[in-house]
């Protein structure tokens, strides 16, 4: 078993834990004695935030709708359609027709780089995410 | 976020968290502390056992309220003249630090002169709060040396949140409660990263770190870094993409170009948006939908492309606390089955789009993000890594971050008094809709609930919606605890176990939006903010009767 370390993902205190793994399972998690912010402590949210990775629901496979449901596909498909959809808008309408939601749930990184394909490639400022929520 | 931004010149908290160890003073507004922000409840409980003062100024009578010195139950929807009504007593008691508005602040004359005229009888008859507790507040409040606000959701999702943050920035300049240790202004952010979406420019009217979308020195260095020409016309907010579509929706202009297709990164606006009957509609009427999540929550089964994402424990990446602390995640495991993390799927379809978006790994796009946005100019990975994270403003590599803000100056350089006038809800109530529905978070749940709904733990804690509702109100509608109750509103129906508790006001209730049993936001108004866009979440009309079984 090793520990590594990583913030809670549920609230904006951003607490330091130590995510407990097992055979590439997250099987536990437990505060860090010296973050700033967590100083030792959880809430019960923070002490139970493996239980929904390894949920027999999570999304394994892309999917792409077919006759009216969604079916799996391969990772080359899934993008072609996606890539080729978003294009099909942007090409009919103009760029500023598609609309864009990041996540408040995702890395920095992952927002940034939402962000600019949102700018550079799709072409429009239409970029918002839940903050107001 | 605007009101802090007009007033301070940054939207983000003040103070760090550790920093409320040390005040003497805390006032708590519009925020369930204890349940939705425990780390930051716990410090405030702490101080006040050291002998602070609390106040808290909610219409519920919270866990945290049951702790305060003094507990102002405002009527929903009346911030502004409450604040007012402080404002003119500590002007009345001359407790106002007048160098501190004469060295740091600009417009104090036009706030004066608002706050002469104000009448506090009929303050207190606006807000339901006595006279005597409203000269008590500001006494304690502007009497101590370090006093700080820490304010929520329960101040922002109004019809005037704006002008409500902008009068908390009132009262802490015209205090002098600001631009030190231990004092301040603080919004507490609700999702882990909510922070760093905004830092990041999720947001349609910046670019990362704020950064102008007009200035031409700005958009040319963003041109050179990315090889294309910056859109210029601003975007459109979440509220119009989902609202100001082909479906018509109160309290919304309709666009005159609506949105055709939409791109969403976990997200689940199905249930989090308010009026989700139009949602609903906007996205069903979409020519193309793309989501990407980790589960298929309400909004990815109405998606024509899925992609599935990789969770937290599944990479490396920065997130950003509410206390402006920029925090390395490391990666627990590979992703779970063959989701992919979401810069590498946006990645995917860019190559397709004939731009490449490949970087080696998440510290190259830091790298990028450092370079392009002052405000994380030192935020590298090996920086981070090791350490418990760095505070915004961090400039360079030798900058140690920032544990305050504001110090000597304000961001936008003086801070700006902007005086506000009461506004009524945008539904007020009637005979046929009695109650008035207020719509928050609870403790073991986390947003619209596709991650703590399937941790088995939280949700033996809590499984069902329940609606909070004071005994009184149960008597006469013949409701007891546990018993069902349908809610109604002019927009949708929902049904909520009851629960009896003297935490609410007589003709007030509560419920959360994290069932999708019970999709709170088909109650919900859809007016909003006309400045940030941030609804109303906070207060609608509704009847209530018992369901009979």
């Amino acid at each position: 078993m090793r520990d590594v370390l990583s913030v809670c993902t549920y609230c904006g205190c951003g607490c330091g834990l130590y995510l407990h793994v097992e055979n590439n399972q997250v099987v536990g998690a437990s505060p860090s004695r010296n973050h700033p912010v967590s100083r030792n402590n959880l809430c019960v949210k923070g002490w139970h935030v493996h239980e929904f990775i390894h949920s027999p629901d999570r999304l394994s496979d892309p999917l792409v709708r077919k006759d009216g449901r969604l079916v799996p596909v391969s990772w080359n498909e899934a993008l072609d359609v996606a890539a080729a959809g978003l294009k099909g808008v942007k090409e009919r309408y103009g760029p500023d027709r598609i609309g864009v939601l990041s996540s408040a749930k995702c890395s920095n990184e992952e927002n940034y780089i939402l962000q600019k394909f949102t700018r550079a490639v799709l072409g429009t400022n239409n970029i918002d995410h839940c903050a107001r929520l | 976020m605007a009101g802090l931004a007009t007033t301070f010149g940054s939207g983000a908290m003040t103070n760090s968290i550790n920093e409320l160890d040390h005040a003497q003073v805390v006032l708590v507004s519009g925020s369930n502390t204890t349940e939705a922000h425990p780390q930051v409840a716990r410090r405030i409980y702490g101080c006040v056992d050291r002998g602070a003062k609390l106040i808290v100024i909610d219409p519920r009578r919270t866990k945290i309220a049951r702790y305060a010195d003094l507990h102002l139950q405002l009527r929903p929807g009346t911030d502004i003249p409450l604040l007012n009504g402080i404002m003119r007593s500590i002007i009345d008691e001359n407790l106002v630090d007048d160098l501190f508005i004469e060295m740091r602040t600009e417009n104090f004359f036009a706030m004066r002169d608002m706050l002469l005229q104000i009448d506090l009888d009929q303050v207190a008859a606006t807000t339901n709060v006595s006279k005597c507790m409203i000269r008590q507040a500001a006494r304690i409040y502007a009497q101590a040396q370090r006093s700080v606000i820490c304010y929520c959701l329960g101040v922002t999702q109004h019809i005037c949140g704006t002008s409500n943050v902008q009068s908390y920035a009132n009262l802490a300049m015209l205090t002098g409660h600001v631009e030190q240790e231990f004092t301040g202004v603080d919004p507490l952010r609700g999702q882990n990263n909510v922070q760093g979406a905004c830092d990041m420019a999720a947001l349609p009217n910046v670019l990362p770190g704020y950064q102008s979308l007009d200035d031409p020195g700005v958009r040319n260095k963003f041109k050179q870094s990315w090889g294309v020409e910056l859109p210029k016309t601003q975007g459109v907010t979440l509220l119009d993409m989902t609202h100001g579509g082909s479906v018509w929706s109160e309290g919304f202009e309709q666009l005159p170009e609506p949105i055709r297709a939409m791109y969403i990164m976990g997200e689940n606006p199905m249930l989090s948006d308010p009026g989700i009957k139009h949602v609903e509609a906007t996205l069903r009427d979409l020519d193309f939908l793309v989501v990407a999540d980790i589960f298929l929550t309400e909004t990815a089964v109405l998606a024509d492309v899925v992609f599935p994402a990789a969770s937290f424990a599944e990479k490396i990446g920065t997130v950003t606390n509410s206390e402006r602390r920029v925090q390395l995640m490391n990666q627990a495991i590979t992703p779970v089955g063959n989701s992919r993390t979401d810069d590498k799927i946006i990645a995917g379809i860019a190559s397709r789009f004939g731009y490449d978006m490949e970087y080696e790994s998440s510290a190259e796009i830091m790298e990028e993000i450092c370079l392009l946005t002052p405000l994380y100019g030192g935020m590298y990975h090996d920086r981070l890594k090791g350490s418990w994270g760095l505070q915004w403003p961090c400039s360079d590599r030798t900058h140690d971050g920032t544990q305050y803000l504001h110090k000597y100056s304000f961001t936008r350089g003086r801070g700006r008094f902007e005086p506000g006038d009461h506004v009524e809800p945008a539904e007020p109530l009637s005979e046929e809709y009695p109650f008035l529905l207020i719509t928050g978070r609870a403790y073991h749940h986390y947003h619209t609930g596709t991650m703590t709904r399937r941790s088995h733990t939280l949700v033996r804690e809590h499984d069902r919606p329940y609606i909070d509702m004071h005994p009184e109100d149960g008597k006469r509608l013949g409701l007891q605890r546990g018993d069902m109750v349908q809610v109604d509103s002019r927009r949708g129906t929902c049904n909520f176990t009851v629960k009896l508790t003297d935490q609410m006001a007589p003709g007030e209730l509560y419920c959360d939006f994290h069932f999708h049993e019970a999709p709170v936001n088909t109650l919900t108004i859809s007016c909003s903010d006309p400045v940030a866009r941030c609804p109303e979440f906070k207060i609608c009309a509704v009847k209530a009767e018992k369901v009979a079984l």
